[in-house]
C-alpha cells in the first residue's frame, strides 16, 4: 500500500461518500417538519439571557425557560 | 485536595523554569524560562490565598472569564493596532529602522509581532471571551470545568507573551502565522485541549435540546486549530534548553504544508470562529432571530467541507505539482457560494428592521463587518485564479485584501460584540457614547478604505511595473525603481492605520467610560430585563 493507492482512493471513493454526506445534510435540512424545530432552535439566543436553566437542584424556584428565578 | 496538587505541580513547574533559565542555550530561552516561572509563582500565590473558597453555584453563568477576554481583547487590539502603525511607517520612511534597535525593533522583528498581536492576541481572546459568552447562554448552562476557564483565559495569554518577547529576542520558525517555537507550542496545545473540554463540557450539559449554529461553527474553529496547529509545528528540538528546532517536513511539502496550515487559519481562525459571532451578536442586536437557519446550517458545512481544500492557491508557479494548485483554485471559487450564502444570511437578518442602521451605530458596525466579509471572500478566490494570480502573487495587493478582511471583517465584528458584551457583562444600562461609537465607526471605516485603495494601487502598479519588458524584451524597471514608486501609497496606508488606530483608541476610551462613568443597574443579576 502506497501513497498512490491511497490517492486513487481518495479521489474516488472518499470524495463520491463526502459529496454524499454534504448532500444528504442539505436534503436533512430541508427536510419535511423541519421548520418548527429551526424556528425554535433560531430562538435560542432570545432565552435565558441572564440565567442558566434549573440544573436540577433548584426547588421550584425557577421556571425552566429561564426567564426568571 | 486537589489545591494541594494544583500547589505541587505549579510549584514543580516553578523550579524547572528556573533550571531551565540557568541552562539556557539563547537569551529568547531564558526570558521565556523566567517568564513561565513568575507565571506560575503568581499562579501559585493566587491558588493558596484562595484555597478552600466555596465554589460558585451552577445557577449563575461564570462571567468573570468573558470581563477578563473583553479587556484583554480591548488592550491587545490597541497594541495590534500601534504596532500596525509603526511598521507601516517603517516602511514608508526607512529610517525609522533606527539603528540603535537594530535586531530588535526593526521591521522584520515587529512584523509578526503585528501579524500575532492582531489575529492570535485581539482576536484569539475575542473568539475564547466570545465563544465563553455564547456557549453559556445558548446552552442555558454554566461553564463547564469550574476555574477551567480561567486556566484557558490565563494560558492563552501567556502563550502570547512568551510568543512576541520570543520574537523579539530571535525564537521564530519562520513560518507565518506559526512564527513560536517548540515549547510554545506545545503549551498552546494544552491550553488548547482545556479550551475544547470546557467549550464541549458545557454543550454536553445544555438544557437546550439543539446546539445553536453560533456553536457549531465556534466548536469547529477549536477542533480545526488544534489539527493544524499540531501538524504544521511537527518539530525537532535541538536542545531542550533551546528555542530552536528542526522541521520534520522538508522542501515543497514542508511550503504545501503551511500554507494548508496559513490558509486554514483564515479559514477557521479568522472566518469559521467569527462567523460563530455574527450568528449570535447580529440577531441579538438587531432583536430578531437569524434569516433563514437551513441556510446557516448548508453554510456550515458547505464551509467545512471546502475550506479545507484551499490553501495551495498560496503557491501558484512555484514547485508545487500543477494539479494541487488547480485544486485549490477551484476550490477557492467553489468557496464563493457558502461565503455569499453566509453574507446575505447576516445582512438579511435585519430584514424589517432596516430602520436600526439609522439610529444605531453598533448595528452599522456589524452590516458593515458583514458586507466585508461578502467583499474580501469574493476578492480572495478572485486572486486565487492563476491568471490574476501572476499578476497579485507578492505584491501589496496581498497585503490589501488581507486587510479589508482583517480590518472590515475580523475587526468590526468585534467591534460591535465589545459594545455589545460590556453593558451586560458589567450591568450597565447602556453605553457612555453612542456619538463616540459613530466617531470610531466613520474612523475605522474611512481608514479601512484608504488602507484597501492604496493597497490596491500600489500592489496592481508593482505587479504590472515587475512583469513590463521593452521592445528587446530586457525588464524596464529594478526592483527598487517599484519601490520608490510605491511611497505616496505607503503614506496613505499609514494613515489610514493611524485612523484606525484613533478609533480603538475612542473605543477603549468609551468602554471604560461605560464601567466607570455609568450607574449600576439595580437588578440582582447581570442583565437589565427578562428576556421574555
Amino acid at each position: 500500500m502506497d501513497y498512490h493507492i491511497l490517492r486513487e482512493f481518495a479521489d474516488s471513493w472518499v470524495m463520491l461518500a463526502l459529496f454524499a454526506t454534504f448532500i444528504g445534510v442539505v436534503i436533512w435540512a430541508f427536510r419535511p417538519g423541519s421548520r418548527k424545530t429551526h424556528e425554535d432552535t433560531a430562538s435560542i439566543p432570545f432565552r435565558h439571557d441572564d440565567k442558566p436553566a434549573c440544573q436540577g437542584d433548584c426547588e421550584g424556584s425557577c421556571r425552566d425557560d429561564g426567564a426568571t428565578l | 485536595m486537589w489545591d494541594y496538587i494544583k500547589l505541587i505541580a505549579l510549584g514543580l513547574v516553578a523550579v524547572l523554569a528556573a533550571i531551565a533559565a540557568n541552562y539556557a542555550r539563547d537569551l529568547a530561552y531564558m526570558v521565556n524560562a523566567i517568564e513561565v516561572m513568575l507565571a506560575a509563582a503568581i499562579a501559585f500565590i493566587w491558588v493558596l490565598r484562595t484555597m478552600g473558597a466555596p465554589a460558585a453555584p451552577q445557577t449563575e453563568y461564570n462571567d468573570g472569564v468573558v470581563r477578563a477576554g473583553v479587556i484583554a481583547t480591548t488592550l491587545w487590539g490597541v497594541v495590534g493596532f500601534l504596532v500596525a502603525v509603526i511598521i507601516a511607517f517603517q516602511l514608508a520612511f526607512p529610517a525609522l529602522n533606527f539603528e540603535w534597535a537594530q535586531g530588535y525593533l526593526n521591521f522584520g522583528k515587529l512584523r509578526p509581532l503585528h501579524t500575532s498581536a492582531v489575529i492570535f492576541a485581539f482576536g484569539g481572546n475575542a473568539l475564547i471571551a466570545s465563544s465563553f459568552y455564547v456557549v453559556q447562554r445558548t446552552s442555558a448552562a454554566r461553564l463547564f470545568g469550574g476555574g477551567l476557564g480561567w486556566f484557558v483565559f490565563w494560558g492563552y495569554n501567556l502563550f502570547i507573551v512568551l510568543a512576541a518577547s520570543g520574537y523579539i529576542l530571535g525564537a521564530t520558525q519562520s513560518k507565518e502565522y506559526a512564527e513560536p517555537e517548540w515549547y510554545v507550542d506545545h503549551w498552546l496545545t494544552i491550553v488548547w485541549v482545556a479550551y475544547l473540554v470546557t467549550f464541549l463540557g458545557t454543550i454536553i450539559k445544555r438544557k437546550e435540546p439543539h446546539i445553536y449554529v453560533a456553536n457549531w461553527f465556534y466548536l469547529s474553529f477549536i477542533v480545526t486549530i488544534a489539527m493544524l496547529h499540531l501538524v504544521n509545528n511537527l518539530a525537532v528540538p535541538v536542545s531542550i534548553f533551546g528555542s530552536k528546532s528542526v522541521q520534520v517536513f522538508s522542501g515543497v511539502q514542508d511550503a504545501m504544508t503551511q500554507w494548508w496550515y496559513g490558509h486554514n487559519a483564515v479559514g477557521f481562525f479568522l472566518t469559521a470562529g467569527f462567523l460563530g459571532m455574527m450568528y449570535y451578536f447580529v440577531p441579538k442586536q438587531a432583536e430578531r432571530p437569524v434569516y433563514s437557519y437551513k441556510l446557516s446550517i448548508v453554510h456550515f458545512w458547505a464551509l467545512i467541507f471546502l475550506y479545507i481544500w484551499a490553501g495551495p492557491h498560496h503557491l501558484h508557479y512555484t514547485a508545487l505539482p500543477d494539479w494541487a494548485g488547480t485544486l485549490g483554485m477551484v476550490m477557492s471559487i467553489i468557496l464563493w457560494m457558502p461565503s455569499w450564502g453566509g453574507m446575505i444570511n447576516g445582512l438579511m437578518t435585519l430584514s424589517g428592521a432596516w430602520d436600526k442602521l439609522r439610529t444605531d451605530p453598533i448595528i452599522r458596525m456589524m452590516v458593515v463587518s458583514v458586507g466585508f466579509y461578502g467583499m474580501s471572500t469574493f476578492e480572495g478566490p478572485m486572486m486565487s485564479i492563476k491568471a490574476v494570480n501572476s499578476l497579485s502573487h507578492y505584491t501589496d495587493w496581498t497585503i490589501g485584501h488581507v486587510h479589508s478582511g482583517a480590518l472590515g471583517w475580523n475587526g468590526m465584528i468585534t467591534f460591535g460584540a465589545l459594545y455589545f458584551l460590556v453593558p451586560r457583562l458589567w450591568a450597565r444600562e447602556r453605553l457612555y457614547s453612542l456619538k463616540l461609537v459613530s466617531w470610531h465607526f466613520w474612523l475605522a471605516t474611512i481608514g479601512i478604505v484608504l488602507y484597501a485603495a492604496s493597497m490596491w494601487v500600489t500592489g496592481i502598479m508593482e505587479g504590472l511595473m515587475w512583469r513590463e519588458v521593452d521592445s528587446q524584451g530586457f525588464l524596464v524597471n529594478a526592483f527598487a525603481d517599484t519601490v520608490a514608486a510605491k511611497h505616496p501609497m505607503y503614506v496613505v496606508r499609514g494613515l489610514g492605520g493611524v485612523m484606525y488606530l484613533t478609533g480603538a483608541l475612542i473605543m477603549a476610551y468609551n468602554l471604560w467610560a461605560t464601567v466607570a462613568k455609568q450607574p449600576r443597574v439595580a437588578a440582582a443579576s447581570v442583565a437589565a430585563v427578562p428576556a421574555e
